[in-house]
């Protein structure tokens, strides 16, 4: 099992207001899975997916990733797997303005201290890939939203991880490029990468092979087929 | 991350905000163009007086009527006298092996004219050995005459400019002039020599010192300025010179004597004290730029906060993030001090523009210390938004826009 989740708690203060976000939350995720999490707004799941993601740390519980308990490991080492294991696709693509399209690919391969002759192959071959071949110079500002989900894919992609996690992908794109970007996620599931894709666009949830349903801090539902 | 990365990195997102960068730059240069430029002009005081004194002569002791009782402080130019220095006293001084040359100087104003044209100048009295202890240089003509130095000969030497207003271009050599009511046939002219210890050669008459007692009917000396006879003899002839007078004024320490070199230490010492104390009002300027950094860098990380978020998203350590926005504040600081160097060296062009006779010299510490300074303050004051960017929360970093 890559992903295994064990009576995970996570309460946030809002306010004067303790608010459960995740309630004893246990969950596996075999490698390969293409696995949605759907529910309303307030339901946990993104806060699941930033655990996952290792971007938050739970209050309680353990999570295994890869046979490996996360839970204590300190900011480095977390960092570490985040940067080889984890691939992040978010609603806003969060591409830095000032940087071309080939850049911010670039960007996690820069910081990780790759060679730059290495570097600059494996960002052509990602953008090739992807159809941006031709976008490589421009600026986010210049390239329209499925476009930048793809660069942002394609920055999610390059240091090969074996997670990607996506929070609402689809969710700051029109019908068609939203539909472009998730053939690529799903062309990414195919090629062996296991997916957790965050949505509450029902339509989107039913293609995963996994549905998961959260309510209020709790997995209500977990279907398979 | 690779060095030239961590540089590239830095630089894209300086140059993504030009006005911040601009301005932050700005701050910098002018932190470190005012700590060059003040220290150059407190060095360039303590040059200019040190010229001054060397222009003097060289192993030059003077000798003042009356006694400085405080140790180091300024000579007593307007001090009470007991007992006046008298040409005689002078005279006397040059019977100690340690002293070459001794000049007596008498010092008043007098008007001196030829023809209709009247000039108001000083008139000094010496004797020929003047020439050799001020280290002077004639223009035309000789110097007062060797001789007895009692007799009061109606002859003068001019200062260049004097002789310039009063016979223009015309030759003056055997032609006389009026000093107050007297008649004195003018021997030479003194070749250009500027300024020396508020004395302006130019614009003076000398005339033989037992003539400038007649003159001004006074038998006291301004001082005696004494040439020791070697660099090493300075404090034997100092020795001396106190013993004789001691000896001629019943046994009371009357003078004061000041050599030359003490009087340099102590403006050097004064003057590189002055520098320092300039230099470092200048570096709160860098201070101010040192703030202002943090408080730019700090907005730039509340702006960069999703940015920061990504950074950690794809496996940033937080120290990684602190070293980034570090290196950020170091490369601004080390610009804006090379832009701080070159303005620097055009204030000092302009410096010398407006005040030609004044040696502005940049030290050569000075550059060093201010780049040294604005880096550090940079750094410092980088430190605090350095931290905030590397503990943002990444979840609440990325859900804004």
């Amino acid at each position: 099992m890559i992903i295994r989740l064990e009576r995970i708690e996570r309460t946030f203060q809002v306010g004067d207001e303790q608010v459960r976000a995740l309630r004893q939350i246990s969950l596996g995720v075999q490698a390969g899975e293409y696995l949605s999490i759907m529910g309303p707004s307030g339901s946990g799941k993104s806060t699941l997916l930033n655990i996952l993601g290792l971007l938050d740390r739970p209050d309680q519980g353990t999570y295994w990733l890869e046979e490996r308990n996360t839970t204590d490991l300190n900011d480095r080492q977390q960092a570490e797997i985040r940067r080889h294991r984890i691939g992040f696709i978010f609603q806003f693509f969060h591409l830095i303005p000032r940087l071309s399209a080939a850049e911010n690919v670039e960007l996690p391969l820069t910081l990780a201290g790759i060679d730059p002759t290495l570097r600059k192959q494996r960002v052509d071959q990602a953008l090739d890939r992807l159809g941006l071949a031709d976008r490589a110079k421009h600026r986010p500002d210049q390239l329209s939203g499925g476009q930048r989900q793809r660069v942002a894919i394609a920055r999610a992609t390059i240091m090969h991880p074996s997670i990607i996690l996506a929070d609402e992908p689809t969710g700051n794109l029109d019908r068609s490029s939203g539909n472009e970007v998730i053939q690529v996620v799903e062309s990414l599931h195919r090629e062996g990468m296991t997916v957790v894709m965050v949505t509450h666009d029902p339509e989107l949830g039913q293609r995963a092979r996994r549905r998961v349903k959260m309510m209020d801090g709790l997995i209500v539902e977990d279907r398979e087929g | 991350m690779k060095i030239k990365d961590v540089v590239l990195f830095c630089v894209r997102s300086l140059a993504g905000y030009p006005l911040r960068t601009g301005l932050m730059l700005l701050a910098m240069a002018i932190g470190v163009a005012a700590v060059v430029l003040l220290t150059s002009l407190g060095e360039g005081a303590r040059r200019y007086v040190t010229d001054q004194f060397s222009s003097l002569g060289t192993h030059l002791l003077i000798v003042l009527p009356g006694r400085s009782e405080t140790v180091g402080g300024p000579p007593p130019l307007l001090g009470q006298t007991p007992r006046d220095l008298t040409l005689s006293d002078a005279m006397s001084l040059k019977s100690s092996s340690a002293i070459h040359h001794v000049a007596p100087l008498m010092v008043g104003a007098a008007p001196v004219g030829h023809g209709h044209l009247i000039r108001e100048v000083i008139v000094l009295g010496s004797t020929a050995e003047l020439y050799i202890v001020r280290g002077l240089t004639m223009a035309q003509g000789r110097f007062i005459p060797t001789g007895d130095v009692n007799r009061a000969e109606a002859l003068c030497v001019l200062g260049y400019k004097l002789k310039s207003e009063l016979f223009g271009s015309d030759s003056p050599l055997g032609q006389f002039v009026r000093i107050a009511d007297r008649r004195y046939r003018v021997v030479g002219v003194l070749s250009k020599k500027g300024q020396s210890l508020g004395f302006d050669m130019s614009d003076v008459a000398i005339i033989p010192v037992a003539s400038a007692s007649a003159l001004f009917n006074r038998s006291s000396l301004f001082r005696i300025m004494v040439q020791a006879s070697g660099r090493e003899a300075i404090p034997k002839a100092k020795a001396a010179i106190l013993k004789i007078i001691r000896e001629r004024h019943d046994d009371e320490d009357d003078v004061t004597v000041i050599t030359q070199d003490a009087l340099l230490a102590t403006f050097d010492r004064i003057f590189k004290s002055l520098t320092l104390a300039v230099a470092g009002i200048a570096s709160i300027s860098l201070a101010v730029a040192g703030i202002l950094i943090m408080n730019v860098m700090l907005i730039a990380v509340s702006q960069r906060t999703a940015e920061v978020g990504l950074l950690k998203a794809v496996g940033t350590p937080g120290r990684q993030i602190q070293r980034l926005f570090l290196s950020e504040a170091a490369m601004l600081s080390l610009i804006g001090a090379g832009a701080g160097l070159l303005l620097a060296m055009g204030g000092k062009m302009v410096l010398i523009r407006i005040f030609p006779a004044f040696p502005v010299t940049i030290p050569y510490w000075a550059p060093a210390a201010a780049v040294g300074l604005a880096l550090v303050s940079g750094l410092i004051f980088g430190v605090l938004p350095a931290r905030r960017a590397a503990r943002l929360d990444p979840v609440a970093a990325l859900s804004r826009r």
